[in-house]
């Protein structure tokens, strides 16, 4: 067991240094210093000074991979691939473009973050399950076919409208709740509270056909009949036999995502100003600051890999058939 | 005629879509499933309003240099048709049907009487003269005058229709005698023909979606944001299917070294948030534009260029999930009996991966592209609203929410570039979505069984 967790974990390092050179080969090597400089500081009328200026400023100003004219461990050292990319695997983020410390930002922000996804994963895992045991337990008859519709129908709605439409019906209309906006503590939970409803409605649609295709693959079994044979109802059935077995796939599909909730949900933070990581990448994109960017790539990466690690664990934990080898 | 680099892509895909149609007609494999398809009402009556759409992509698709104006803007047949709508701008919003601008402003009246009230629309309701009482009764009969002239149209469609049926189909078979598959095709496009001709009726005399900001007609935002859809999510996909077909099939034929070559490939990509790398893509095809600035000379053609790239980079981020379905199937087929014996009769590997593995995992690939599609119309939003998607000049859905999301705060409230983008967009979804589980269940071996 150990064994294959170590081992997995080495098969992580490979796949942290190939997105590190790929990170370096887009920020760096597609768009070099000089064009990024160009962005900031404006397209037209740069002269040569202002963005030599700007690299130095930034620590742009060094050779890509090997600085011939440094002495002897400072050829590499000294080097936009040592000083920018080398540093993520410590995390070591650095310092943004607008002079932040991104590391800090990332340890204060990604509380907020947490605190909307987390909620938002659990409350819709509920809900989902549950509709979906209804719709299966209800098979072939009028509840699962306008389920099954409402599915399709809600699943064919952009999310955007979802926020849109229920921030202006819930905050501006009724006015039960801020319309955006943040604060620390449990007093951040009337700000939490329709984002995170939002959130699970407007995933519901998709969830719900989901898990409803897995138990009813998991109904078809052949335990299951014998279940039915035994005498069990079908309800009976369904809970004590269906749904702790369907649980095994579920969970470990949710296991992937647990790490990446640090990331926060892009367009739910910026729409309802929740300080989170999302808003901070969000942010990034549009300001155009790299060096955040750069930071967001490397960390999403690790965090991804660490859920494939978490994944890989827990089947050998819940599913006693799974090899080690 | 000028063609675009997304045009040329669009008729390269319709054309090598209908070469694999025609291969494929007699083949008895496809007969099944596709009999299936025919079977479904739902399935057919969403492939006609797929058709439909596709329909007008392809008339935004065919672009020229008008001969006649004085301006050099590149315009589709499209825009071409809809001269009325593309030039019949106001001053700023006004709501739907409405005769009047949103805002007040000065008014100057002949006799120089200065008063503060809302604006006559240039071209809106411009035939009335006493709105207050006219208006309601002029939309009334405009609206009955249209979708009667447009069932008009249906009638004689459908007899032509019957007419050509009869004529072409063998002696002995009656004229009325048509299949539900047949009825229900002909139910949902005559709807369609009626209500598109009531809105084209409509819309020369009044604003059906009111206009926005700038003072564009809505509908005509809307119209054409349908290519804008419609090439990202059939663009991508042919972005994404060399990919994934031709790696996950060597990764799951070969094994070894190559499979564990390819599957770091797409755990490496998988593992970069996508949205990120769209970003970073993006950037670089901004500074690519302004470096090469003569190149890029035509707004249209600048626009053109992003779509295209947005379309490649949305490919390579999303060819993983089909590879890895690939791969997995490929695994279970290579220890198949027909491949066995195929190997054992000595036919070459490159031969068995062409003729046994490859045309057995179609079903998957075709499952997969109907029901990305979908996705990456959804997706084209949320990436406008970061700032990531299509050039913000371009027509879109996500561009006409992006802008109309601003407006939600002002008091009456701008509702209707949200309405337009939310119907146009959720017809072109609901129909894909419900056509995509109809192809699903016709080609999934897992649920046909039932």
């Amino acid at each position: 067991m150990i064994q294959y967790i170590i081992r997995r974990f080495l098969y992580a390092i490979p796949l942290l240094i190939g997105v590190n050179i790929l990170t370096f080969v887009l920020f760096f090597v597609v768009n070099s210093p000089d064009d990024m400089a160009r962005m900031q500081l404006g397209q037209k009328r740069v002269t040569e000074q202002s963005i030599n200026n700007w690299k130095q400023q930034h620590g742009y100003n060094l050779p890509l991979l090997w600085n011939a004219e440094a002495q002897d461990q400072e050829k590499v050292t000294q080097t936009i691939f040592y000083q920018k990319s080398v540093g993520l695997f410590l995390f070591r983020f650095g310092v943004s473009d607008s002079g932040r410390n991104i590391g800090a930002d990332i340890q204060e922000r990604m509380w907020p973050s947490l605190a909307l996804a987390l909620p938002t994963l659990v409350l819709g895992l509920i809900v989902d399950i549950s509709l979906a045991l209804m719709m299966v337990l209800y098979r072939n008859s009028y509840i699962e076919r306008t389920g099954l519709v409402l599915c399709v129908v809600l699943l064919s709605i952009s999310s955007l409208f979802y926020i849109i439409g229920g921030q202006f019906i819930f905050a501006k209309v009724l006015k039960w709740v801020p319309i955006s906006g943040y604060d620390d503590g449990f007093s951040a939970i009337k700000f939490l509270l329709l984002p995170i409803i939002i959130g699970v409605f407007s995933g519901s649609g998709s969830g719900v056909r989901w898990y409803r295709t897995l138990f009813l693959e998991e109904v078809e079994k052949d335990y299951v009949r014998t279940a039915r044979a035994k005498g069990l109802t079908e309800t009976q059935a369904l809970f004590k036999h269906v749904l702790p077995n369907a649980l095994i796939p579920i969970l470990t599909g949710v296991v992937v995502i647990l790490p990446l909730l640090f990331m926060g949900s892009l367009i739910m933070e910026s729409f309802f100003s929740i300080p989170g990581l999302g808003s901070y990448t969000l942010d990034a994109i549009n300001s155009q600051d790299f060096a955040i960017v750069r930071s967001m790539v490397f960390l999403g990466s690790v965090l991804y890999v660490f859920g494939l690690l978490l994944t890989d664990i827990s089947y050998t934990w819940v599913d006693p058939r799974v090899r080690l080898s | 005629m000028v063609v675009l680099w997304t045009d040329a892509l669009i008729y390269l895909l319709l054309i090598s879509v209908l070469l694999v149609a025609l291969s494929l007609r007699n083949k008895e494999h496809m007969q099944r499933p596709l009999r299936k398809i025919s079977q479904s009402k739902i399935g057919i009556a969403s492939l006609v309003i797929l058709l439909f759409f596709v329909g007008i992509g392809l008339l935004d698709s065919i672009h020229f240099k008008p001969s006649d104006t004085k301006n050099t803007e590149i315009i589709s047949v499209l825009d071409y048709w809809a001269t009325n709508l593309r030039e019949h701008n106001e001053k700023t919003y006004s709501a739907p049907f409405s005769t009047h601008l949103y805002s007040k402003e000065i008014i100057v009246s002949p006799d120089g009487a200065v008063h503060w009230d809302y604006q006559r629309l240039d071209f809106g309701g411009r035939h009335i003269y006493l709105p207050e009482h006219q208006l309601l009764p002029d939309i009334a009969k405009k609206v009955a005058f249209g979708l009667v002239q447009g069932i008009v149209i249906d009638c004689f469609l459908i007899v032509v229709f019957l007419i050509m049926r009869y004529k072409l189909s063998k002696k002995g078979s009656s004229l009325f005698s048509l299949s539900t598959r047949t009825k229900t095709a002909l139910v949902v496009s005559a709807v369609i023909i009626a209500v598109a001709y009531c809105l084209i009726y409509l819309s020369s005399f009044y604003h059906v979606f009111g206009t926005d900001k700038v003072g564009e007609d809505v509908f005509y935002q809307a119209i054409k944001s349908i290519r804008t859809g419609l090439v990202l999510g059939t663009l991508t996909t042919l972005v994404m299917l060399p990919l994934a077909i031709i790696f996950g099939i060597l990764a799951g034929f070969f094994g070894g070294w190559v499979d564990d070559v390819i599957q770091y490939i797409y755990t490496t990509l998988n593992a970069i948030p996508g949205v990120l790398l769209i970003a970073a893509s993006i950037l670089m095809v901004q500074v690519y534009m302004a470096g090469h600035e003569q190149a890029f000379t035509s707004i249209i053609v600048r626009a053109d260029t992003r779509l295209l790239f947005l379309c490649l980079i949305l490919g390579v981020t999303n060819w993983t999930g089909l590879c890895r379905l690939l791969r997995a199937e490929t695994l279970k087929l290579r220890e198949m009996e027909y491949v066995q014996a195929a190997r054992a009769l000595g036919v070459k590997q490159g031969m068995i991966l062409f003729r046994h593995i490859l045309p057995n995992v179609m079903h998957i690939v075709l499952i997969s592209v109907v029901l990305d599609f979908s996705s990456l119309v959804l997706a084209e939003a949320v990436l406008s609203y970061i700032n990531i998607g299509v050039d913000p000049t371009t027509y879109s859905w996500g561009n006409m929410i992006n802008g109309a999301r601003l407006e939600m705060a002002r008091e009456p409230i701008v509702w209707w570039s949200l309405s337009a983008a939310f119907l146009f967009m959720f017809t072109l979804v609901l129909a894909a979505n419900l056509f995509a589980d109809t192809v699903q269940d016709a080609f999934d071996p897992r649920r046909s069984a039932e």
